[in-house]
């Protein structure tokens, strides 16, 4: 087999085994909350009469761990359950969050992604000049404050004082793209200014790390001009490490959008993964947590194939 | 109609046995009397209004309606036997009447006729009966199963008559059938979330939104539900509430920003409204727990706090100060004569005394989640609460799992209650002995008593001067301090017409979106 199919078929099977670990943590970790969702569903009107039926027709008086098996085996034959809330289909109450977070995060990563690399490359080419400073200054300015605090600025300037953008995403299945776009566009800036800085940071340090290499000098000595030896030469042996951490940030897009989720409005999964822990609706946690993890493990094996792809010494280390 | 009438047992106001008589249209019309400025409803328009609860794992059913956004769209799809309205009456909705028999311990409804559901069903006794059954029996997971315990049975006489027999006379009766809760389902079947209301709800996405569009065949015909279509959306953040409002993206908002309001007030383009309603704020302690177990350390604690500085402060003025019974201004037999208790830090060392100590050191649990600024509110008792020689130690819980672990389950903590349209329902659910949420196990002998007798009572002054004295024991014995009675602050687009707001619930007694209008 090829050495790369082979590394990936290891590493899906390592990532079920960490899917199976997680859903493991996250299910005691909901089961040590204090508080069931019997008793969180009727907040304060519950009585204790109302609460017992309730666990009965919900099987919460059932013990955790037949609890945690019969889930798992519903999941092993594809079957998320249904939210014990709501009875709505899991697969249901998800499937149409998941795709408005990807469709966030896309939206942000199509901005971010090309911006945070040609500006990484024009500051490592403009080392130490005005613009690269400005450029780091103002990232890292917009990195270090709180997601909300941007997103409140972009709201005050953009939506309340220029009235340009909606203050608030109110999307749902139904609406059209362009329309979805301009809604949705105030939360994806926000991401975009977090995430910004730290994929641009490494591109540049990835960048200046080699352009110190004998066979940079060389092109310099050759007579290439700046740009050509960077784009051409620099980028694509410094992509590893960049690649690395576009794949961190993406899955940061997809999984850490709570707080702007809250602050526009927008109907992604985190905030129901949020209300589902507050309600210790665990069938709901679970399924949003094995989603959660399965991006972070695919998008990491992803970034390593492409690294190997781009620089196969990677394949085998010293 | 005019047994009705003469029993007088449906009327608690003087009103009631009018509108009654001349049916719901009366209402209606005294609506009009009461703000002859407004002109009539206009028609049409999408409605937006922004909510700031709701959550993903809430269902249609309306036995597990525990927030305003359900609420919301419980009332819009959904009507109740009885309704009340702006003045706090009971009227007649979906029942044409509501009979007593003179111990008003039966009671006789008789249903509309030709009343539609949204899906073409016509409302009938089997349908109100299954719907109250959802509430009832073993296996109810109902929050509203307390509030229909008192019924012993519910029986059909014909296709539109329905007979409620009662453990106790209860003269209150059609107030406990306008809950929220007991809204009329076809066949109690909540599922589709399909009733007789205003609004056929088109879209319901838990958490996030919900969508409606007007409902052709209404029974009330043009009289209520004037916008063609609404939008009711979840924004929990109070922030981008604001934020949608001043931007024109929703009409309506709930639950203001106390601390930013005064600038909200400032725009010409908003309306911004204060309702005081029956929503209070207490500091339950357990009377079987020492310290709180003597009478005299309770009075102490009663008259250590600052109410006038907490309204201040915490409510920012939106409020009033409370004399530690539930019963609210709102309500129709508020005990008037009472003596407002102050601060008086002289009163609680003399109170505490009389109990033998010189000072007492006691754990206050508070969290936001009890109401905002529940923890700001704590500390400032403790400063109060000081200069009389009482050390209150503030333990902040978390808000995750308040209701479960904090409250009824520790000696002192804070809690809230949206209120009851009557002075029975509210001593009942949480001053009587035994009751499901009595949550300072108080038991006062005379208070029961009178209690059981002013439910069955039907002479309004005997019943005044009872409730009047349960207030007094409840105030000067009771383990609760009640500081404040807390208004319901909502703002609106300039455009957005309305009546008098009822004081029941928030946002127009939570039928802002059958009851409002645009102007323009």
């Amino acid at each position: 087999m090829h050495p790369i199919l082979r590394m990936v078929f290891q590493r899906l099977g390592l990532g079920l085994l960490t899917l199976f670990v997680v859903s493991v943590i996250i299910f005691s970790a909901v089961e040590l909350l204090p508080g069931d969702l019997a008793q969180e569903i009727l907040g304060q009107a519950a009585t204790e009469e109302t609460v017992a039926a309730f666990r009965r027709e919900l099987g919460l008086d059932q013990p955790a761990f037949t609890r945690y098996f019969s889930w798992l085996g519903g999941v092993l034959q594809g079957d998320f359950g249904k939210s014990l809330a709501n009875q709505r289909e899991i697969s249901e109450l998800i499937g149409s969050r998941l795709g408005n977070t990807l469709f966030l995060a896309a939206f942000a990563a199509v901005i971010a992604v090309p911006l945070a690399i040609a500006l990484g490359v024009l500051a490592a080419l403009y080392r130490n000049s005005l613009f690269d400073r400005a450029i780091n200054v103002s990232t890292l300015t917009s990195i270090s404050f709180p997601e909300f605090f941007v997103a409140y600025i972009l709201i005050l300037f953009l939506s309340v004082q220029l009235g340009w953008f909606p203050p608030i995403s109110n999307v749902d299945a139904g609406t059209p793209f362009l329309e979805r776009m301009y809604k949705s566009f105030l939360p994806a800036l926000t991401l975009t200014l977090v995430v910004i800085a730290h994929m641009m940071r490494m591109t540049r340090a990835a960048i200046i790390n080699l352009l110190a290499s004998p066979y940079i000098e060389m092109a310099h000595l050759k007579g290439l001009s700046k740009s050509r030896v960077i784009v051409k030469h620099a980028l694509p042996n410094a992509l590893a490490p960049i690649i690395n951490v576009i794949a961190l940030n993406l899955a940061y897009l997809i999984v850490g959008v709570v707080v702007v989720e809250v602050v526009f409005v927008y109907p992604g999964l985190g905030q129901l993964l949020v209300d589902s822990v507050a309600k210790r609706d665990i069938t709901v946690v679970q399924a949003a947590c094995l989603i959660f993890a399965a991006t972070y493990i695919l998008l990491n094996l992803t970034a390593d194939i492409l690294s190997i792809l781009s620089n196969p010494r990677l394949l085998h280390p010293r | 109609m005019r047994d009705l009438v003469l029993s007088g047992h449906l009327s608690r106001r003087d009103f009631m046995a009018g509108a009654a008589a001349v049916g719901i249209t009366a209402s209606a019309a005294s609506a009009l009397l009461t703000s002859p400025a407004k002109a009539a409803p206009k028609k049409g328009g999408h409605f937006k209004i922004g909510i700031g609860s709701g959550s993903t794992t809430e269902s249609l059913d309306p036995g597990a309606i525990d927030n305003t956004f359900p609420q919301q769209v419980n009332y819009a799809t959904r009507n109740c036997l009885v309704d009340v309205d702006n003045e706090g009456n009971a009227v007649p909705n979906l029942a044409e009447s509501v009979e007593a028999s003179a111990d008003a311990k039966t009671w006789t409804v008789k249903l509309r006729k030709g009343v539609e559901f949204h899906n073409g069903k016509t409302m009938t006794a089997d349908d109100v009966i299954a719907s109250m059954n959802h509430h009832r029996g073993d296996d109810s997971k109902s929050a509203a199963k307390s509030v229909l315990d008192p019924v012993v049975e519910i029986k059909k006489d014909d296709d539109h008559t329905i007979v409620f027999e009662l453990k106790e006379g209860n003269a209150d009766f059609p107030y406990i059938i306008s809950d929220y809760h007991l809204s009329i389902m076809p066949d109690g079947k909540w599922q589709e979330g399909i009733g007789t209301g205003g609004y056929v709800l088109e879209s319901f996405e838990p958490g996030v939104k919900a969508t409606f569009k007007k409902f052709g065949n209404y029974w009330r015909g043009d009289e209520r539900a004037h916008f063609d279509s609404i939008e009711v959306l979840s924004i929990k953040d109070v922030a981008a509430r604001t934020n949608a409002l001043t931007s024109g993206e929703i009409h309506a908002m709930d639950r203001c920003d106390l601390k930013t309001v005064h600038l909200l007030k400032r725009n010409r383009k908003l309306n911004v409204h204060q309702v005081t309603g029956t929503q209070h704020y207490t500091i339950p302690m357990h009377v079987d727990v020492a310290p709180f177990n003597d009478v005299n350390v309770r009075q102490a604690l009663k008259y250590s706090i600052d109410r006038e500085a907490i309204v201040k402060t915490v409510l920012r003025g939106y409020g009033q100060v409370a004399n530690d019974h539930p019963i609210s201004p709102a309500n129709k037999y508020f005990n008037k004569d009472l003596p407002q208790r102050a601060y008086d830090p002289e009163k609680a060392r003399y109170h505490l005394k009389k109990a033998g100590v010189d000072s007492i050191n006691v754990d206050l649990s508070s969290a936001d989640a009890a109401f905002a600024g529940a923890v700001d509110a704590a500390v400032l008792y403790k400063e109060h609460a000081a200069k009389a020689g009482i050390n209150i130690n503030v333990i902040r819980e978390p808000n995750d799992g308040y209701w479960s672990n904090v409250w009824l389950k520790k000696p002192w903590c804070f809690c809230y209650w949206g209120g009851r349209p009557t002075e029975d329902w509210m001593f009942s659910i949480a001053y009587s002995k035994g009751a499901a949420w009595n949550d300072t196990h108080w038991e006062n002998e005379r208070f029961n008593e009178l209690l059981v007798q002013a439910r069955a009572e039907l002479n309004e002054d005997t019943r005044r001067a009872m409730y009047y004295e349960m207030q007094e024991l409840c105030s000067n014995d009771g383990g609760t301090v009640v500081p404040m009675y807390a208004s319901y602050v909502f703002a609106t687009a300039a455009n957005v017409g309305h009546d008098k707001f009822a004081s029941n619930w928030d946002l127009d007694g939570n039928k802002a979106l059958e009851r409002w209008w645009f102007d323009s």
